[in-house]
């Protein structure tokens, strides 16, 4: 905790030096490279703090009668570190990839204050505090997605999230004020002692998931997310896909398991649910996106949902009392978290290299750029083979312990469990598969190929400092992967209080197996797949270039005799798409396609228009909006009343709410 | 108990060496039999049709002919169209060595699950994937494009099955699964029937085999795999032949060793059950081989968009599979 408060005062004097120095060069050196240093102090504090006891502190600021009360727990510590991790590589990024903003002074002095708004949200432990530091975060990160405010795109992205936002804030308030009960203990060591009663605890816990998910991005208040993160500044993105999102997770977690207890099978069933769909939605979307950065949002709402259905495993164990698959569940959703502020801040700040070097995020202007720029291109193959869940990388790690837990009870007693497990295999196994082919468009169209536009062909490898932070972040990939037990053992002191127990000690095994449960139900060995499949291809190679010819001729491409040079015949990230668009998106996003075929003689060049409907806009909120809007139609008459009829309403207001009070007390 | 202890613990005396020679040995056999596997389905094929054919070791020579010629790059290829074929390989390679050919209890079988399997499949497809759009030609593309359609659908099926064998046997772990099937009465189970259906149209699917992809022709434009690798030559190709042979000799041991486990040698077994497990793994293969000749010529290749259909009644079947084993686990 004594880390804290350098951390904090170093936030808020970054903040004040990017109001002071936004426009200088030096400006952006002093802000990120401070930035850089206050998350590596973060990150140590979260390491220390895991298996350390709780630290509180009681600060004289907030609510008079309760102050600002801040705790640093294993839990804490561990979305800390995260956020350590997350802020560290785009603050580093930041450092090479600022110089080319166009606008620093309108990023420089919100960039600390939403890395502060986040930390405080970990360590906040009253309502007040955490209702505070959950604005801050909001309104910080609101202004970077402004950052660069002329397109229209950007404006409306802002006025959605705006709303999202505070609709979010509006739920966790109402979710809280439950919580804390009519005796208004707003302090959460006062709600963990208070045991609400059944139907106010699942009131509580559904405010809490639609706030906190509508933060994280779950179906259906994910709408806001491929809008917002990709309008900002890329580093800023990754910081909101990479880090913000698992914040939201950290909220959901901090709330439904620990403020309030022990929950009902049924809420666990809720979350598996909307964790499911949230998954498969998420990436059918990106699967479709021909913008690099939409496409990365619409892969963190799948990445959400993945983390989700793994803590909603962990709720239905919780529920029955079986601990061990609890602490897998819950330590598959955490490591999880990890995974995916790894890959995706790599990935958000690969997007900003190719960004950098060719002006755009069209997939349908980019292409070949696996050889201008070598570098980036390497780190971005490591990205998208960790994402597509490809072992030994990171991603694939987790996933498979979230695959375990799920094997892990066929016989759990409620019906609902029963079928949602299984369903939810299915999602999870889909949306994997999906995430892989989302992948190999992205990475194929973006680097591989002939070069779809004159930028993507004059494209120059982006700075040092940004390579290094795109190399760092690929090796952190791998070595998670290589290495996952590390990271389960340090996860044990955070789940052990919320599981009621842990998974086995994983760095006693041989070899650094991991064992989820116990070896005889299934056991996987990171580096030794590594090391095998490292050992296969070198030996093969090696063998073959000893027996066999060891010539090379480079000559023009085959393609079945007929190449045409132009770049346009190559498929591009519609037409790659397009299959899946056909089979998935005609179920479930009404895709359809037409020819438009010039008649003869018509000197116009054909074409297909493609239709894409999102069904969660028009269920949802195109209904939403315009019932909104036909009631505020109406109410426009209540403003232009005597001041006899305004009486007349308060008068008649205060009867009711007598009337209300004698019928309750 | 950890892993090591818990695959040796059958070794007894035998110790570590021998373990390692029958892992050695296992992993060499696959690589030199999958050639002839292949030789076989298509001599099936031939006689069906009543020629005579190439003789079965007609991939040994062409994989031979294959090593000794010069490499044609196209002029933009990049370091991973070279590097993908022995990406593609190992990662066969690897998969194809966790799965029990003719023994269980291999020593190194706890390095990966089944879900591992499934996994280093997936990553062989994308390094493919991958290097069939390198080049930037129309056909590579449209491959890759298909390919990870196809993918889409058959590896969460493959997930499906494998969930369902791994809660019937209380086990993702390949040997583990196939000791349950043997040793337990298991009997005849609806979920087990499902999967093994399941496994059949996704090991169709995932060799490119007809109704699926047509592993014969080489200019169609319903092809996949064959689009994907056009622009490959030389030792490259050769690299990818052996790969897609290992990848249908490891589907026919996994159906083998999952549904049919008679004759599998164990940990401990003695030489000659080693020998007769081997014998009875070849008379697997063979009739396996005989059945894809005959369904290959039996059907027609399908459209490709009729293809998701086909793949998604698999999907169906395990998820069907899964959901009668967590509703009781005696289906």
């Amino acid at each position: 905790m004594a880390l804290i408060g350098p951390a904090f005062g170093s936030f808020a004097l970054l903040a004040a030096l990017g109001v002071v120095l936004g426009r200088h060069a030096a400006g952006r050196w002093l802000v990120y490279g401070g930035s850089l240093l206050a998350c590596l102090l973060l990150l140590a504090t979260g390491i220390g703090a895991l298996d350390a006891p709780p630290e509180t502190l009681v600060l004289p600021v907030g609510l008079p009668w309760t102050g600002a009360h801040l705790r640093l727990d294993p839990l804490s510590g561990a979305f800390l570190a995260l956020i350590g991790i997350g802020g560290a590589g785009a603050s580093l990024f930041a450092v090479g990839y600022g110089r080319d903003e166009h606008a620093p002074q309108r990023v420089l002095p919100f960039y600390p204050a939403f890395l502060a708004g986040m930390t405080l949200v970990v360590l906040a432990d009253d309502a007040f505090s955490f209702l505070f530091a959950w604005e801050l975060m909001s309104l910080a990160s609101w202004a970077l997605v402004m950052a660069d405010h002329r397109p229209d795109a950007t404006a409306r992205a802002g006025y959605v999230y705006l709303l999202m936002a505070t609709f979010s804030g509006m739920t966790l308030l109402l979710a809280f004020g439950l919580l804390a009960g009519t005796g208004g203990g707003y302090a959460f060591a006062q709600m963990r002692a208070a045991q609400p009663a059944p139907f106010i605890a699942g009131l509580a816990f559904a405010l809490a998931l639609i706030g906190t998910g509508a933060k994280a991005g779950l179906v259906p208040l994910q709408v806001w997310l491929p809008l917002a993160h990709p309008a900002a500044p890329s580093h800023v993105s990754a910081l909101m896909s990479g880090v913000m999102t698992k914040v939201a997770i950290y909220g959901f977690l901090r709330i439904v398991l620990d403020l309030l207890g022990a929950a009902a099978w049924w809420q666990a069933v809720v979350v598996l649910a909307l964790g499911g769909i949230t998954a498969v939605f998420g990436v059918l979307q990106a699967v479709m996106e021909r913008d690099l950065k939409r496409l990365l949002a619409c892969s963190t709402i799948e990445n959400v949902g993945i983390v989700f259905v793994a803590i909603g495993l962990a709720m239905a164990f919780r529920a029955n009392g079986i601990a061990g698959g609890a602490a897998l569940a819950l330590t598959a959703a955490l490591f999880h978290c990890l995974n995916h502020t790894l890959f995706k801040s790599l990935l958000f700040q690969v997007s900003g290299a190719v960004l950098v070097a060719t002006g755009t995020r069209d997939l349908e202007r980019l292409g070949g750029l696996i050889h201008r720029l070598p570098v980036t291109a390497i780190a971005a193959l490591v990205g998208c083979a960790a994402i597509a869940a490809l072992p030994p990388l990171n991603g694939f790690a987790s996933e498979w312990l979230i695959f375990q837990a799920v094997l892990l009870r066929p016989d759990l007693p409620q019906w609902g469990l029963k079928l949602m497990l299984p369903v939810d295999g299915a999602l999870l196994a889909l949306a994997a598969a999906l995430a892989a082919a989302c992948f190999v468009r992205a990475y194929g169209i973006v680097f591989l190929g002939r070069p779809r536009s004159e930028a993507a062909a004059v494209a120059q490898e982006v700075d040092p400092v940004s390579r290094a932070a795109m190399l760092i972040f690929a090796a952190l990939c791998a070595l998670a992967g290589l290495f996952p037990g590390v990271v389960i053992d340090a996860l044990a002191p955070v789940v052990q209080p919320f599981a009621g127990g842990r998974m086995p000690v994983q760095l006693g095994e041989d070899w650094l197996t991991v064992v989820p449960v116990d070896a005889a139900r299934g056991t996987y060995n990171g580096l030794l797949v590594g090391v095998f499949i490292l050992g296969s291809a070198a030996l093969a190679a090696a063998a073959v270039h000893r027996l066999g010819s060891r010539a090379v001729r480079r000559g023009p491409a085959w393609d079945c005799g007929f190449p045409d040079p132009r770049p346009i015949t190559q498929y591009g990230g519609d037409s790659f798409a397009q299959p899946l668009r056909r089979v998935f998106g005609s179920v479930v996003f009404q895709t359809q396609e037409q020819v438009d075929m010039p008649r003869p003689g018509e000197m116009r060049a054909a074409a297909i228009v493609k239709s894409i409907r999102d069904p969660v806009w028009d269920l949802l909120y195109v209904p939403l909006g315009g019932f909104v809007a036909r009631l505020s139609d109406r109410m426009n008459g209540l403003q232009f009343l005597t001041i006899r009829r305004y009486l007349g309403f308060v008068f008649a207001m205060l009867i009711v709410l007598l009337l209300a009070l004698t019928v309750t007390q | 108990m950890n892993g090591i202890a818990l695959a040796g613990a059958g070794w007894g005396g035998q110790g570590l060496l021998a373990a390692l020679l029958i892992q050695a040995g296992q992993m060499a056999l696959v690589l030199l039999a999958a050639p002839l596997l292949v030789g076989i389905v298509r001599k099936a094929k031939a006689r069906l049709q009543r020629r005579r054919g190439a003789s079965v070791l007609q991939p040994y020579r062409d994989l031979r002919r294959l090593l000794g010629k010069e490499v044609v790059l196209a002029e933009n290829a990049s370091w991973l169209f070279r590097t993908a074929p022995y990406a593609i390989f190992a990662a066969t390679w690897v998969a194809a060595a966790l799965v029990p050919t003719f023994a269980t209890g291999l020593i190194f079988s706890w390095t990966g699950d089944l879900i591992v399997i499934t996994a280093l499949l997936g990553g062989a497809r994308f390094a493919l994937a991958l290097a069939g759009m390198d080049i930037g030609t129309s056909f590579g593309g449209l491959g890759a494009s298909r390919e990870v359609m196809i993918a889409s659908l058959a590896e969460p099926a493959m997930l499906m099955l494998v969930f369902c064998v791994a809660i019937v046997a209380g086990s993702t772990q390949l040997s583990s699964v196939a000791a349950y099937m043997l040793t337990q009465p298991v009997g005849l189970r609806v979920s087990l029937a499902l999967a093994l259906v399941a496994l059949c149209i996704v090991a169709v699917a995932e060799n490119g085999r007809v109704p699926v992809d047509n592993p014969a022709t080489h200019l169609e434009l319903t092809m996949v795999h064959e689009a994907m690798v056009l622009e490959y030559s030389g030792r490259h190709l050769a690299m990818i032949e052996l790969a897609s042979a290992l990848k249908l000799l490891l589907f026919a041991s996994l159906i083998g060793c999952l549904f049919f486990p008679f004759g599998l040698a164990h940990a401990g077994s003695a030489w000659t059950g080693y020998l007769l497990a081997i014998g009875l793994w070849c008379g697997k293969l063979l009739v396996m081989a005989g059945l894809l000749g005959t369904l290959e010529l039996s059907i027609a290749k399908m459209r490709v968009f009729r293809v998701p259909n086909f793949l998604g009644a698999a999907f169906m079947f395990g998820l069907l599979g899964v959901l009668l084993l967590f509703v009781s686990r005696g289906m």
